[in-house]
C-alpha cells in the first residue's frame, strides 16, 4: 500500500500503522511517542502525543478524517495522506499535549535520575513552549518502594501504562496496575507488595520519565557523565544482552539495550540488571551507539546526533537523508513544497 | 401519547401478572412466533427510533452494522449505567416497571440473534438491581426467558451486572471492559463494538429507553412510531426535569412539543417556581452546552425551539445545544453560572478515567481555575485560558468524556462571559454567600 507522510511517499505492508510508516522514513517525520512502545502489545493510543492529521483517508475514500488521529494505533489505508510536521493544527495540539503532561509534573529534573534520557524532556524541548500558563498547585504523591530495587515517584508519572503492560506481558502474575482514576490515579502494586519477579526491573527501562527508577543507581551520576557500553554475559534467564554504564572504571548501572526510538526489544532479567556490577561479569562488545539522547552521546565517541533541535516547521521542506546504514532506496521521496533554504 | 409510561402508575405493575394483564409481553409473543429477526430489525429501522443514551444514533442502523460471522456469539448489552448529572429517567423506568425493559431486551436480543444478554446497571442502584433480578426470575418462571422461549426454539439468558460506581463505565467500551471484569477504561476505536465488543465478539450496546421502546414498535409497527414526532425525531422521549421548576420529575413527551410548552405548561414542568424568572437551561444532561433563556425558547433565527434533536441543535454550538440524554436542568435568576460550571467541572475531573493526557490533566486544570474564580482568586487571563484548555481537550481524546467536560465550560463562557468577568473583577461581592450577578436589561433580571 502507498502512504504519504509529510509529502514523502512510501510503500508499506497492509496493517502497518502511521507511526511505523513514519519511523521507516526517519526521525524527522516520526511523531513523538510517550505511551506507544512497539514491543509491548496493546500499548499506545493514550498520551495523544502522536496525533496527526489525515488529509485523505485512502485512495477509495479520499475524504479527510474529521479529527486528529493517534499515529501509533491508526492503520494505514492505501493512498492515505498524512500530515505531521507540516500541519499547524498538529503542532499546536502537540504544544497543548506537552503543556498537559507538564501540568502536574514536578520539573525536578535537577534531582531526577532520568534527566538526560527522559522522553518528556525531549518531548517538551522539541514540541513545547518555554513558558507556562498555570499557577495551580501540583498534585503530589508520596514516593514508594516497589520491592528492594525499584522506586516509584508517582509525581513524575505520566500514566502511559507502559509499565503496566510490561508487568502484564513479561512477568507472570498480575501484581502491578493502576488504582483510582483521572489525575488522582496511581501506579500501584496493591498495598505496596513487592514486585518479586525475575523481570520486574524492566519497568524501569520502559518508563519514559523518572517515575520508576533503579534504586541501585540512585544519585550515583548524571547519565551524561557515564559511558554506555554494549556487553553481554552468559545468562540462563535472559539473552544476557545489555548496556552497562561506566563512571570511571566502575559499572554504576545495567540497562536493557534501547533502539533509536528508546525501546528495549530484548528484556533483561533482574540478576543481570541489579547484581552484575563488575566488569568481570561481562564480555564487552564496544561503545553503545546512542542515537536518541544527545546529552548522553555528547563528547563521546563522536556518536551520531541524529536529532538535534527539531526543525520546527516543515521538516519535509528541508528533508535530507539520514546518515545511517538503513536502506532507504525504497523511499519515493517527493518533497512537494518548494525548497526555501539550501542546506 | 405515552408508550413507555402508559401503565407506570398501575399498582404492582412491577409484577409479571399485572404487567401481562395490561398487555405486557405481547411483543415477545408476536416477534418470536410471527416474525423473523430481520423483520423486527426492519420495523425498528422504519420507526426512526434514535438512541436515547445521548448521541441519538438510529437504533435500527446500529443493529444492521452488527457483524454476523458464523459460529461467533453475539451480545446485546443494555446500558443502564445512567450517571450523567441531570439524568434519572432510566432509573425511574426500571424501578417502576422493570418488565418494560425485560420485554424490550427479549425482543431486541431476538432481532440481533443474541442468546446471552446483559443489563449493566449503575452500582449505586442496588434496590433497582434487586427489582430487576426479581422480575427476570418471574420471566424465567413464565418461560419468557431461558431455553426454547414460548416453544419458538429461541434461547435467551439475561443477566444483570452491577457497575462499580463510575460514570465512565457508561461509555460503551468502558462498560464492556467493566463487564469483562477489568478496569473500566474506554477502548480506542476502531474496532467498534459491532465488530469486536464483549469478549471480542460482535456486540450492540443500547440505552434502557431505546431497548424498552422496541416492544411497542413490534406491537404497533414502525410506521405508527414514526408517525409520532417531527422529522427525524420520532416517537416519545423520557425527559428528566429538574431545577427551579414547579414540578420536577420524569415526563414522557412526544418529540416535537415546544420547549416553552414543556417548561410552562401544567402538563409538564408547570413553569418556573413562584416569583422567579427563567435564566438558563441545560437541556440534555450536564455535558451539553448551557443556553440562556432567550436562546432556549427561540432559536437564533427567531423560531420557537422544539424538543427535538434537530431543533435543539439548531445554530450549532454557537447558539444551540443538544437533546442528549434528556436531562433537562432549569435555572432561574438565583443560579450562579460560575458556581454551576464549577460543579460540572468538578464532576468531570472526578470521573475522568485518566488514560489520555488532555482529559486527565485538562479536567483537573479547568476545575482548579474555576475553583479560584468562584472563590475570588480569578485572574483576567483565566477566562481565555479556560476557553483554550477546553479547545485543546475537545476532539483529542479516546472517548467523548473529554468533549463532555469541555463543552459545558466553553458554553458557559460563551453565553455568560460577563458573569465570569464580574466574579474576577469584584471578588469581594462575588464571594458573599448567595451573591449572583444580575445582567442589566436581561430578561431574567427582576
Ligand atoms: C462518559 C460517557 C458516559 C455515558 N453514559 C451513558 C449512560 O449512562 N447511559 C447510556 O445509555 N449511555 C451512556 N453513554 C453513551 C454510550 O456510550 C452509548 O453511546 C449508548 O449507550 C448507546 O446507546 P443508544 O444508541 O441506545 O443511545 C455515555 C457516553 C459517555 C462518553
Ligand atoms: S510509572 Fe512510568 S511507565 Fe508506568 S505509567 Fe507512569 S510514566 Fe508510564
Ligand atoms: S477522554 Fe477521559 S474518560 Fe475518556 S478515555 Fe480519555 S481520559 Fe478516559
Ligand atoms: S504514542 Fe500514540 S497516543 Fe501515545
Amino acid at each position: 500500500m502507498k502512504v504519504t507522510i509529510d509529502n514523502i511517499t512510501l510503500e508499506v505492508e497492509p496493517g502497518t500503522t502511521i507511526m511505523q510508516a513514519a519511523r521507516m522514513i526517519g526521525p524527522e517525520v516520526a511523531p513523538p511517542a510517550m505511551c506507544y512502545y512497539e514491543p509491548l502489545k496493546g500499548s499506545g493510543g493514550k498520551c495523544r502525543a502522536c496525533l496527526v492529521k489525515v488529509t485523505a483517508g485512502s485512495e477509495k475514500d479520499p475524504r479527510p478524517m474529521p479529527k486528529l488521529v493517534p499515529a501509533c494505533i491508526t492503520a494505514v489505508q492505501d493512498g492515505m495522506i498524512v500530515e505531521n510536521t507540516v500541519n499547524e493544527d498538529v503542532l499546536e495540539t502537540r504544544k497543548g499535549i506537552v503543556e498537559f503532561l507538564l501540568l502536574n509534573h514536578p520539573l525536578d529534573c535537577p534531582v531526577c535520575d532520568q534527566a538526560g534520557e527522559c522522553h518528556l524532556q525531549d518531548f517538551s524541548f522539541e514540541h513545547g513552549v518555554s513558558s507556562t500558563r498555570t499557577v495551580e498547585e501540583r498534585n503530589t504523591f508520596e514516593p514508594t518502594d516497589l520491592g528492594p530495587n525499584i522506586q516509584l515517584n508517582m509525581n513524575r508519572c505520566i500514566l502511559c501504562y507502559r509499565c503496566v503492560y510490561t508487568a502484564d506481558q513479561i512477568t507472570d502474575g498480575r501484581v502491578h496496575g493502576v488504582m483510582h482514576r483521572g489525575d488522582h490515579a496511581e501506579i500501584s502494586t496493591y498495598i505496596e507488595k513487592a514486585i518479586d519477579n525475575d523481570f520486574s526491573g524492566n519497568v524501569i527501562d520502559v518508563c519514559p520519565v523518572g517515575a520508576l527508577t533503579d534504586k541501585t543507581y540512585r544519585f550515583k551520576s548524571r547519565v551524561w557523565f557515564s559511558k554506555p557500553v554494549d556487553a553481554h554475559c552468559e545468562c540462563e534467564k535472559c539473552s544476557g544482552k545489555a548496556t552497562i554504564w561506566y563512571k570511571g572504571d566502575e559499572v554504576i548501572r545495567v540497562t536493557g539495550r534501547k533502539n533509536m526510538w528508546g525501546e528495549v526489544t530484548d528484556f533483561i532479567c533482574n540478576g543481570c540488571r541489579f547484581d552484575k556490577k563488575k566488569t568481570a561479569d561481562w564480555v564487552i562488545e564496544g561503545p553503545t551507539n546512542v542515537s536518541r539522547h544527545s546529552v548522553i552521546s555528547a563528547n563521546k565517541y563522536g556518536a551520531n546526533l541524529i536529532k538535534p533541535a527539531f526543525p520546527v516547521l516543515q521538516a519535509a521542506r528541508d528533508y535530507k537523508q539520514i546518515n545511517d546504514d538503513r536502506d532507504r532506496s525504497f523511499l519515493g521521496i517527493q518533497p512537494a513544497l518548494p525548497k526555501s533554504k539550501k542546506k | 401519547m405515552k408508550i413507555l409510561t402508559e401503565h407506570i402508575d398501575v399498582p404492582n405493575i412491577d409484577t409479571i401478572d399485572v404487567f401481562m394483564k395490561h398487555g405486557g409481553y405481547s411483543a415477545v409473543q408476536k416477534a418470536l412466533k410471527k416474525m423473523t429477526p430481520d423483520e423486527v430489525t426492519e420495523e425498528v429501522k422504519k420507526s426512526g427510533l434514535r438512541g436515547r443514551g445521548g448521541a441519538g444514533f438510529p437504533v435500527g442502523m446500529k443493529w444492521s452494522f452488527l457483524a454476523k460471522p458464523e459460529g461467533v456469539p453475539r451480545y446485546l448489552v443494555c446500558n443502564a449505567d445512567e450517571s450523567e448529572p441531570g439524568t434519572f429517567k432510566d432509573h425511574y423506568l426500571m424501578w417502576k416497571s422493570p418488565h418494560t425493559l425485560i420485554e424490550g431486551m427479549i425482543v431486541s436480543s431476538f432481532a440481533l440473534g443474541a442468546n446471552t444478554s446483559y443489563i449493566y446497571v449503575r452500582g449505586e442502584l442496588m434496590y433497582v438491581i434487586n427489582i430487576l433480578e426479581k422480575a427476570i426470575q418471574e420471566a424465567y418462571d413464565k418461560g419468557l426467558l431461558g431455553k426454547n422461549i414460548l416453544g419458538s426454539g429461541y434461547d435467551l439468558d439475561l443477566f444483570v451486572q452491577p457497575g462499580g460506581g463510575a460514570y465512565i463505565c457508561g461509555e460503551e467500551t468502558a462498560l464492556l471492559e467493566s463487564l469483562e471484569g477489568k478496569r473500566g477504561n474506554p477502548r480506542n476505536k476502531p474496532p467498534f463494538p459491532a465488530v469486536k465488543g464483549l469478549w471480542q465478539c460482535p456486540t450492540v450496546v443500547n440505552n434502557v429507553e431505546s431497548i424498552a421502546a422496541t416492544s411497542w414498535i413490534v406491537n404497533n409497527g414502525g410506521d405508527a412510531y414514526a408517525a409520532i414526532g417531527v422529522g427525524r425525531s420520532t416517537g416519545t422521549k423520557l425527559i428528566s426535569a429538574s431545577g427551579h421548576i414547579k414540578k420536577p420529575g420524569v415526563y414522557e413527551i412526544p418529540l416535537g412539543i415546544t420547549v416553552e410548552d414543556f417548561i410552562y405548561s401544567d402538563e409538564w414542568c408547570g413553569g418556573i417556581r413562584e416569583g422567579h424568572k427563567l435564566k438558563a437551561v441545560v437541556a440534555g444532561g450536564s455535558s451539553v452546552p448551557i443556553l440562556p433563556a432567550e436562546l432556549i425558547l427561540t432559536t437564533a433565527a427567531g423560531e420557537k425551539r422544539l424538543m427535538t434533536y434537530e431543533s435543539l441543535s439548531d445554530g450549532g454550538f454557537a447558539t444551540g445545544t443538544m437533546l442528549g440524554s434528556g436531562g433537562f436542568v432549569v435555572m432561574d435568576e438565583t443560579a450562579c453560572i460560575v458556581h454551576n460550571t464549577l460543579t460540572f467541572a468538578k464532576f468531570y475531573h472526578h470521573e475522568s478515567c485518566g488514560q489520555c493526557s488532555p482529559c486527565r490533566e485538562g479536567t483537573g486544570w479547568m476545575d482548579k481555575v474555576l475553583n479560584r474564580i468562584e472563590h475570588g482568586q480569578g485572574r483576567k487571563e483565566d477566562i481565555d485560558l479556560l476557553v483554550d484548555v477546553a479547545k485543546k481537550i475537545e476532539g483529542n481524546t479516546i472517548c467523548p468524556l473529554g468533549d463532555a467536560a469541555s463543552w459545558p465550560v466553553a458554553a458557559a463562557i460563551r453565553h455568560f462571559r460577563d458573569e465570569f468577568e464580574w466574579h474576577i473583577e469584584h471578588p469581594e461581592l462575588a464571594t458573599k454567600p448567595g451573591a449572583v450577578f444580575m445582567r442589566k436589561g436581561a430578561s431574567w433580571t427582576k
